[in-house]
């Protein structure tokens, strides 16, 4: 996946975001812990292992003392095997938590993500919302997974070999840490200039992935107009800009290393020709010059790495800002407290039976539970809009819909039908106004019984990866198979789906892109029905169907539909013609009422749609 | 088969050996050079510092300086070469896979998803060139650092030096094992990833519909399962993965401690000098350090094998839209004939989409095509510029079996304006130049004035030079429909093929465009699908599609009178003007 953002930007408040993440791991941080001391220990290991050579060989190689020998051989033996253990263990373990950890921020982003309200998602494009799961996840992840074991390791030989050179020889380590501190000053500023390579590349590499996503998604087009050779052209223009500036990025990271590495070696130089000196002066002995430059070489190595796993980290802690910015932005407003439950009615009245064939909203008040039936009696008192502040979209819109009646509504494209739509499923907040159901506020009514309530056919349909079957069974989970294809077939998608390689166990991919327009949206036309709620909203949901099929959909909704509020937006008159009720939206202002007739009757704005001498989108 | 991947590859690397060997050489100089400094230093001691000869220091100083900014010199062109090969194969790789795929028929697209087609143009290809970038200089280094230090270590004693007879081939052992066990998970994690990726993406499109029918929880499971999924997936191969470091471990202490042990007796007992021990141990680590980032080679092999396969996958997808029985034909006049003609998406799907369809079009002819949602029309013009194969039957254009003419000419004399259409990022002219690249002012104003775009241009923020966007998302449905048959026009085509491409527009504008299309494409062919009876109405013949099967042809008055579901549209349209 693109990798846009994650390179070129540091953290903001690394302090802050550190505090963020170490809150965030918890009881995860004991076995942080626990792998910091397993590395310390295995890099220990490793030095003493190295610093030992010397001694053992000095006191029992020499002296020819073989039962000694055996005994530091058998010690040594016991540190390395502690090390070799707690390097196993904390690979093991640090694999582990990293997994927990990463698997654990997915999920709460990816429920975060649920809860958000509409407006987020019209102010962030797919590919950025989705970097915060792969690019950001995987940097979080990535450095859990190396950087956080290298650096406490690198650290650890990088003070041990100092540790070192300064006992052997406090003068010439001066040499050394001013070479490490040279090194390092270039290291940094090499990693921020590279940077701006990389930002370079990952834009680049954001151009050819829309570029690619694009003509793959349009590849009839692109075949029926023949127009492969040019695109390949267009292509290989954008794959070759990607080509060089990927190049330059990593020719200039890469070159890091080796840049290092000699200048390990001007150090080494440095300090063996000082170091000599320093012998025929008489400050210090060969004996002592020769493990002292064994150090010096030493000493690159984990520096290195340690500044490469600094540029790991960082990615990651930005990484982590961007996801807990978005783990902090406000879910959707919910403040309800009406729910909505399943009633019978009996001799004694209304009760609460969760079997039961009614619905009704449970009002909570002062005197205790009151139910009020749901009808689907919805009003609009004066009500105006906007998705953003500025720019009023519903200007004091009134309107009501008695229980079982069918309110259409119709005007341009963008006069603010599906707004009113948005604004009963509760997507987005009024600014100014009331919206009543069956009496209450919208507002006390909670959310998901307000949607449950509900059954919405929303203009762009959307499917999921699934079986048709589940696709249906996506309006009322419980549903049987036979009610499954009772609603097909209301839909009349029964016949087109019993053609299809496996009936209603076909599979559906990537937006079920291998149906037609038309299938789709009978497809969602089931999905709705199915659910059987007792308010329909069907917006542009037949806009891609014949109009004899829509006609048979249209008998088949009104069996289900009968007492129960439809509200229908259509683009051909002749799906709402027989509604109870027709508003013309105009600019965000319903400028006419009344059923077909009564509309014809004006000759108004409707008079003129009817007859074609106006034009809808 | 590893080897056989690497082969298919190796191929795409043609262009970029000579950067390749270069890098090589680069490395193996940088190679010497840094185990040549410690023999300088070892002279500088053991003859400067020990004779004192101050001369011989700095002599012996500026050499090893001199080694150092040569070490510079071909570290940085070695990643300077490394980078340029690494780059250079993934460029090739994505060329060849885009070409691929671009000849892709919807049946073999069918196979692949979109977003897999993508991830395996990017992300997979990634991988390959992260392994070549980071792989090359370990893959030469360690070797020639492994090789050395063998030698050496069997100049200083050669029966010391058989501990590597056994360490070697240890370490070697435990390092193929973790690989070979490693390497089918990587295949899996990339599936896990690709199925996590694939349920965020499609709750991001459709986070309306999960609103509106309360099923966060439900998705929030769904997205559970593949995540708990991925987790299992990553910490299995990962656990593997870092087994090579212990492994590593233990040999090299072994070793140590071996050489210890053995070299101590043996200076005991005088077949070893003591001052060679040390310089033995230095080279044993040297050997086994040189292993492990091998081992981290293969590694990095092994992730890059994954996606390779996954490349090839694309890669020897058989096409089955050929040119094998293209004949140097064109089309001229546009009639078609559709001969017992059957087709289904899928050679083992249960039901024909369109069965045994009998239709003669002849040339310069307007037919309309009338049915039922499902009843497979769009799928029976799509057969025409071969989109789709017949399954069974035979379809004719001239006459002749359009396998028989080579792709580009067939398309090129058939012109479609698709039902869900596209529109591509980039200016109205570019769009429209899709018809034809070198439309001269004048065509293009004419194709605009006929499909009635002349009358919003101006409307338009920057006139022919407004930008669309991606897919168009700056226009209206209404609008988008009109461009996209002004785009059509602009082919001057045998066939035109409209899928009810003017739903959005209104009557009026509509018999526009219809007369529009008879005055300037008089003698093309032209099939029109449609909902409303209004724009088939004055066809020569309308064809009724039900079911996938032709239910009858006749014109206008005819199926009026005899047809009962022509009939039924007729009447479901006859109140409400046919809007």
């Amino acid at each position: 996946m693109m990798k846009r953002n994650v390179i070129g930007k540091g953290p903001k408040d690394l302090k802050k975001t550190l505090r963020r993440l170490m809150k965030y791991l918890g009881f995860h941080k004991l076995a942080l812990a626990a792998v910091a001391v397993m590395v310390v220990i295995s890099a220990m290991a490793n030095i003493m292992g190295t610093y030992l050579l010397k001694p053992v060989i000095q006191q029992f190689i020499e002296p020819g003392d073989l039962p000694g020998l055996a005994r530091a051989v058998a010690l040594m033996g016991l540190m390395y095997g502690i090390g070799v253990l707690c390097t196993w263990g904390y690979g093991q373990l640090m694999v582990h938590t990293a997994q927990q950890v990463v698997s654990q921020i997915r999920h709460d982003l990816f429920t975060h993500t649920q809860t958000l309200p509409l407006s987020y998602f019209d102010g962030h494009t797919h590919g950025e919302l989705m970097s915060h799961f792969t690019n950001d996840v995987d940097a979080v992840n990535e450095a859990l997974n190396n950087s956080f074991t290298v650096i406490i390791q690198s650290f650890v030989m990088v003070v041990g070999t100092i540790t070192m050179l300064l006992v052997l020889n406090v003068a010439l380590s001066a040499i050394v840490i001013a070479f490490l501190l040279l090194m390092s000053v270039f290291m940094f500023i090499s990693a921020r200039r590279s940077k701006k390579y990389y930002a370079q590349q990952q834009a680049g590499l954001a151009d050819l992935n829309g570029f690619v996503e694009e003509m793959v998604a349009g590849q009839k087009v692109e075949k029926v107009f023949n127009h492969e050779e040019k695109d390949f052209e267009e292509f290989c223009r954008r794959n070759e800009r990607l080509r060089e500036a990927g190049t330059k990025a990593v020719s200039y990271a890469g070159m890091m290393v080796p840049a290092v590495v000699s200048l390990s070696f001007f150090n080494y130089a440095v300090s063996a020709c000082v170091g000599g000196l320093f012998v025929l002066a008489g400050l210090t002995d060969i004996a002592t010059l020769s493990p002292y430059l064994v150090y010096v070489r030493q000493s690159a190595l984990p520096l290195n790495q340690l500044t490469q796993q600094a540029n790991f980290f960082l990615t990651a802690m930005s990484g982590a800002e961007r996801i807990f910015e978005m783990m902090d932005v406000e879910p959707e407003v919910d403040e309800g407290k009406v729910t909505l439950v399943r009633t019978r009615t009996d001799s004694d009245g209304v009760h609460e039976d969760a079997g039961g064939p009614d619905y009704a909203w449970k009002v909570p008040g002062e005197a205790g539970e009151t139910l009020v039936p749901l009808q689907g009696d919805v009003r609009f008192h004066d009500v105006s809009f906007g998705y953003v502040p500025e720019k009023t979209v519903l200007r004091h819109v009134s309107l009501y819909a008695k229980p079982g009646q069918e309110i259409a509504f119709v005007g341009s494209t963008g006069a603010g039908k599906t707004t009113i739509i948005n604004l009963i499923t509760r997507f987005y907040e009024i600014q100014s106004g009331t919206i009543t159901y069956d009496g209450i506020d919208l507002r006390d009514i909670r959310k998901d019984d307000l949607r449950r309530s509900l059954s919405v056919v929303v203009q762009d349909t959307h499917l999921f990866t699934g079986t048709i079957a589940d696709n249906i069974r996506y309006g009322r989970l419980e549903a049987t198979d036979e009610e499954v294809r009772q609603a097909a077939i209301l839909a009349n998608a029964d016949s087109f789906i019993r053609r299809l390689p496996d009936g209603y166990d076909t599979m559906l991919y990537g937006d079920g892109d291998n149906l037609s327009q038309g299938q789709r949206q009978l497809l969602a036309i089931a999905r709705a029905a199915v659910a059987k709620p007792p308010v329909f909203i069907l917006d542009e949901a037949t806009s891609s169907i014949d109009t004899r099929t829509e006609k048979l959909i249209g008998i088949g909704l009104d069996h289900l539909m009968e007492g129960r509020t439809v509200f229908v937006i259509a683009h051909r008159l002749s799906t709402v013609r027989n509604a109870n009720a027709i508003m013309v939206v105009e600019q965000g202002e319903i400028i006419e009422r009344g059923d077909h007739e009564a509309l014809l009757q004006q000759k108004g704005r409707y008079f003129q749609l009817y007859t074609g001498q106006a034009q809808l989108s | 088969m590893g080897l056989e991947i690497i082969k298919r590859f190796a191929g795409y690397f043609h262009k970029y050996r000579v950067y390749a060997i270069l890098a090589a050489v680069c490395i193996a100089a940088e190679t010497v050079l840094e185990l040549a400094i410690p023999l300088v230093m070892s002279d500088l001691v053991d003859v400067g510092v020990a004779n004192g000869d101050r001369a011989y220091i700095f002599q012996q100083g500026g050499l090893m300086v001199g080694c150092a900014v040569l070490a510079m010199i071909f570290g940085v062109g070695s990643a300077r070469f490394a980078a340029v090969c690494g780059h250079g194969l993934a460029a090739e790789i994505r060329k060849a896979e885009y070409q691929k795929i671009q000849s892709f028929s919807f049946a073999n697209r069918d196979r692949f998803r979109t977003e897999s087609l993508v991830t395996r143009m990017t992300s997979d290809v990634i991988t390959i060139q992260n392994a070549v970038v980071n792989g090359m200089r370990p893959a030469v280094r360690a070797p020639m650092m492994m090789l050395t230090a063998l030698v050496m270590s069997f100049v200083i004693n050669a029966r010391l030096a058989l501990v590597f007879v056994v360490a070697t081939p240890t370490l070697g052992f435990l390092v193929f094992q973790i690989v070979r066990h490693v390497r089918p998970l990587y295949a899996k994690l990339q599936g896990a990833i690709d199925q996590v990726n694939r349920i965020i993406q499609e709750n991001l499109t459709a986070i309306r519909i999960v609103k509106a029918y309360v099923r966060g929880d439900y998705e929030s499971a769904k997205f559970d399962q593949v995540n708990q999924n991925l987790r299992g997936v990553a910490e299995h191969s990962f656990r593997l993965a870092v087994l090579n470091m212990p492994a590593l471990q233990l040999v090299m202490y072994c070793t140590i401690l071996a050489i210890l042990w053995i070299g101590g007796g043996m200076i005991v007992s005088g077949d070893l000098m003591l001052g060679k021990l040390t310089g033995f141990l230095s080279y044993v680590l040297q050997v086994l350090n040189s292993m492990i980032l091998l081992s981290n080679v293969f590694l990095l092999l092994t992730r890059a094998m994954a996606s390779g396969q996954r490349i090839l996958e694309v890669m020897d997808e058989p096409i089955d839209i050929t040119e094998e029985r293209a004949r140097d034909v064109r089309v001229e006049h546009g009639s078609v004939k559709f001969d017992h003609v059957s087709f289904k998406y899928r050679s083992d799907a249960a039901e024909y989409v369109l069965r045994d369809i009998n239709l003669e079009i002849r040339a310069g002819e307007t037919v309309g095509i009338i049915g039922g949602t499902g009843s497979a029309k769009s799928t029976l013009v799509q057969l025409i510029p071969r989109l789709y194969e017949v399954t069974e039957g035979t379809l004719l254009v001239d006459g002749r079996p359009v396998y028989e003419y080579p792709l580009a000419h067939l398309r090129d004399a058939i012109a479609m304006v698709l039902q869900k259409n596209t529109l591509f990022s980039g200016t109205v002219l570019e769009n429209l130049r899709w018809g034809k690249e070198d439309a001269t002012e004048e065509e293009i104003r004419e194709a605009c004035h006929v499909a009635c775009v002349d009358e919003f241009i101006d409307r338009l923020e920057n006139g022919y030079e407004t930008d669309l966007g991606q897919g168009g998302v700056n226009v209206s449905g209404g609008q988008k429909q009109r461009l996209c048959i002004a785009r059509a026009i602009l082919k001057k085509p045998k066939v035109l093929i409209m899928d009810d491409s003017t739903s959005a527009v209104d009557m009026v504008t509509e018999a526009k465009i219809r007369d529009g299309l008879a005055r300037c494409l008089p003698d093309t062919t032209k099939i029109i699908i449609a909902q409303r009876i209004t724009s088939v109405l004055h066809a020569d013949k309308i064809v009724i599609l039900d079911d996938g099967k032709i239910d009858a042809v006749g014109d206008h008055w005819h199926l009026l009178d005899t047809n009962k579901i022509y009939q039924e549209i007729y009447h479901s349209q006859q109140e409400g003007a046919g809007l």
